[in-house]
């Protein structure tokens, strides 16, 4: 470069702009090109190879728009987008729901917090492909929960999920909560402690009753601590695969695919690369139309106002 | 510490000594394939024996898990730039464009030095590893999916007798639910359901249509008569099917065994679990290859392929590996251990057990047909899966399974 990055007026009375902090921003550099070269290379890698008739090795035989009106003809990928949208919406409320509701009660200074707050937390530590099998064995009929309300007593109790078409995704939904909901709780504790003394102080002298100064005063003070929460919740909502791979295997039938295994069974299963790249370009483009105003109104309005 | 170190200097020579041995009697091979359930390693320490015994050291690649999980991580090993010296895929079409791009071993020298176009047998099972006239695998085995199982003690405890093929059994099917029992076990997956399909489209539209769709890919035969009632017979096999709660396919042949269903359509390797559970054959099971109707059967089955490698010391052990699996011996051995059949005729299998003895004589008088994995892209394997899988866990009817069928086979490759 022979072009002075900065004009040369400037130059001599400050150091240049570059050069301030380079000390930090050496050792950020190899996040730097981590990102360009893994992430945006290998999108960038992804998006124009999903245009191509790629069999089990990626090739450069144009098709153009062919693998996404496959994708979109596809009964697989409709069943999968569908029972996503299903597990997203049901997952994202209750995890809320029941993350705040946990919070809630512990933050009411109750005895034993700290061991409650352990056997809520601990789902968390394991992972999704153990909390899969135990859930799989809980809910089968034979041994779970099934077997156990009958042997008390209620012999026409009836909850097989897992082998119900229609209502396995709550089998899955079940689980998913079971595991997510203790991190969650943990968020929303910590944005309660944040909540200053006095503002309760405040609502008890006005006489405004409990649950309702959550719902109307401290719900919005924790404006950032729910979008953390939901910026969490959706990620793992997106990448939704081995939950499913442990727990049914997205059976019985097709009854519980969804397109994180669609993009892995098309590119290794049916040695499909083209029809792989091209699920997961929609994924990407999901999370993109879903992630990009939201972004822009969150942060980028911050800065200006 | 001088003892110590006396015993790790002796350890180091000693070390030293064995790897100076190998280099100087035979070659590691790297050998990776997915035998890994009981049976199956048994079947794969014969190979690995039989190499042994030639000087040669066989390092075992056991994959677990299926074909499904292992086949990506022997690809991308062999893409990478990492092969192993051989490895298991099923023959087919699975390992074609490794072919083309040139990765895998010509092996047509060690097959013309072995003549294997006269001791193959059906030389289906060698066109499968040609391409442009050159072999590029060595066939181990056969395996088989056209077979339904059936259990004698389901069938004493309704007071029937054990059906001798299909139409029997639909028959009797009423009786059998009336005393209790799941007519039909099928575990609730994809590829279960396809087996399924396939065997009964073999005995219900016959092997004329089902040559036109499988072999000559004609979607117009797909959406004809014959096809019709095979879908019809395959609704109505999923309605005594409705009951079955399982996934796994040894779960669901579990149910046979235990008496619990009457039978259950399977490929040949759910003998196994009869074996295991110390069932005879003809006494506690019975086995009806081609559902009884049509005795032919399939000639899918395992081969092992050699990546192209740049030592020409393991190119040679590679071909030496190549010729000694499908010496008589070793197809002997492992195949009894296995319970698959041997891909050639020329051998003697007299101690194998009833079932094996009837795919046998099916073999000998050349009732066999290529296998999916043969005729199908995995790509179209995998979209009639979906469609069994969606057909046979709803209630969509016959007429619309067919005409979906009809479009992938229609765009089949």
């Amino acid at each position: 470069m022979t072009v002075p990055s900065v004009p040369p007026t400037l130059s001599g009375k400050r150091p240049s702009k570059l050069f301030k902090n380079w000390m930090a921003k050496m050792a950020s550099l190899p996040m730097i090109l981590t990102a360009l070269v893994v992430f945006v290379g290998g999108t960038t890698w992804t998006v124009t190879y999903s245009f191509t008739g790629s069999r089990m090795l990626p090739r450069t035989n144009w098709v153009g728009l062919d693998q996404y009106e496959r994708l979109w003809s596809s009964d697989r990928w409709m069943i999968s987008i569908t029972n996503l949208g299903l597990y997203g919406i049901c997952s994202l409320i209750l995890t809320l729901f029941i993350g705040f509701t946990l919070a809630a009660c512990l933050d009411r200074k109750i005895r034993f917090e700290g061991v409650f707050r352990s056997i809520f937390l601990y789902p968390f530590a394991l992972s999704f492909v153990v909390t899969g099998l135990a859930w799989q064995w809980i809910l089968n009929p034979d041994f779970g929960m099934q077997s156990v309300v009958r042997d008390w007593g209620w012999t026409a109790f009836n909850f097989d999920p897992l082998n119900n078409p229609d209502i396995v995704m709550f089998g899955l939904l079940i689980a998913g909560i079971w595991q997510g909901s203790g991190l969650i709780m943990c968020i929303m504790l910590a944005g309660l402690r944040g909540i200053d003394e006095d503002i309760w102080k405040a609502a008890k002298v006005d006489g405004i009753g409990t649950v309702k100064t959550y719902i109307m005063v401290v719900i919005p003070m924790m404006r950032p601590v729910f979008v953390t929460a939901l910026v969490l919740i959706a990620a793992g909502i997106i990448k939704l695969y081995d939950l499913v791979v442990a727990q049914t295997g997205g059976g019985p039938g097709l009854s519980s695919e969804v397109p994180a295994k669609y993009v892995i069974e098309l590119m290794f299963r049916a040695q499909n690369l083209g029809q792989g790249f091209a699920a997961s370009t929609m994924m990407l483009c999901s999370v993109v139309i879903i992630l990009i105003p939201w972004a822009y109104l969150e942060f980028g309005g911050r800065k200006r106002g | 510490m001088s003892k110590i170190l006396k015993s790790a200097l002796l350890g180091t020579a000693l070390t030293a000594a064995t790897a100076t041995a190998v280099m100087a009697e035979g070659v590691e091979l790297e050998v990776t394939h997915w035998w890994t359930s009981g049976g199956e390693a048994a079947a794969v320490a014969k190979f690995a024996d039989a190499w042994n015994a030639t000087g040669n050291t066989w390092v075992d690649g056991a994959i677990a898990g299926s074909g499904g999980t292992a086949r990506p991580i022997i690809i991308s090993r062999i893409i990478g730039g990492d092969p192993m010296a051989a490895t298991q895929l099923n023959h087919g079409r699975q390992a074609e464009e490794l072919i083309e791009a040139g990765l895998l071993l010509d092996l047509t020298d060690v097959a013309e030095a072995g003549g294997w176009a006269e001791i193959v047998n059906p030389s289906s099972l060698l066109d499968a590893c040609t391409l442009d006239g050159k072999i590029y695998c060595v066939p181990v085995n056969i395996h088989s999916a056209q077979w339904i199982w059936l259990s004698h003690a389901a069938y004493e405890s309704a007071g029937l007798d054990v059906p001798t093929d299909w139409n029997e059994f639909t028959a009797s099917a009423g009786a059998l639910q009336e005393a209790g029992i799941l007519p039909l076990a099928m575990g609730q997956q994809g590829w279960q359901q396809n087996i399924a399909f396939g065997a009964i489209t073999l005995a219900v539209a016959g092997q004329e249509a089902w040559n036109g769709v499988n072999i000559d890919k004609n979607a117009d035969v797909a959406r004809g008569p014959e096809y019709t009632a095979a879908f019809e017979a395959v609704a109505a096999a999923r309605d005594l099917a409705a009951e079955s709660n399982v996934q796994d396919w040894n779960m669901a042949t579990n149910l046979v065994i235990t008496g619990q269903a009457g039978a259950q359509i399977m490929g040949d390797w759910a003998q196994g679990e009869f074996s295991v559970a110390e069932q005879v054959e003809g006494k506690d099971y019975s086995c009806l290859p081609g559902l009884g109707l049509n005795p032919v059967i399939d000639t899918g089955g395992d081969a092992f392929y050699f990546p192209v490698n740049d030592d020409p010391a393991i190119t040679a052990a590679q071909k030496e590996l190549a010729a000694l699996l499908i010496s008589p011996e070793v197809q002997v051995s492992f195949n009894l251990a296995k319970g698959s059949l041997p891909v050639r005729g020329d051998i003697d299998m007299s101690t194998a057990n009833g079932c094996m003895q009837k795919g046998l004589e099916i073999l000998a008088n050349g009732g066999v047909l290529p296998s999916g994995d043969i005729s199908f892209s995995q790509d179209t394997t995998l979209q009639i899966e979906d469609l069994q899988a969606q057909f046979w866990s709803s209630d969509m009817s016959a007429a619309d399974a067919q005409a979906a069928y009809a479009d992938i086979i229609a765009n089949a490759d």
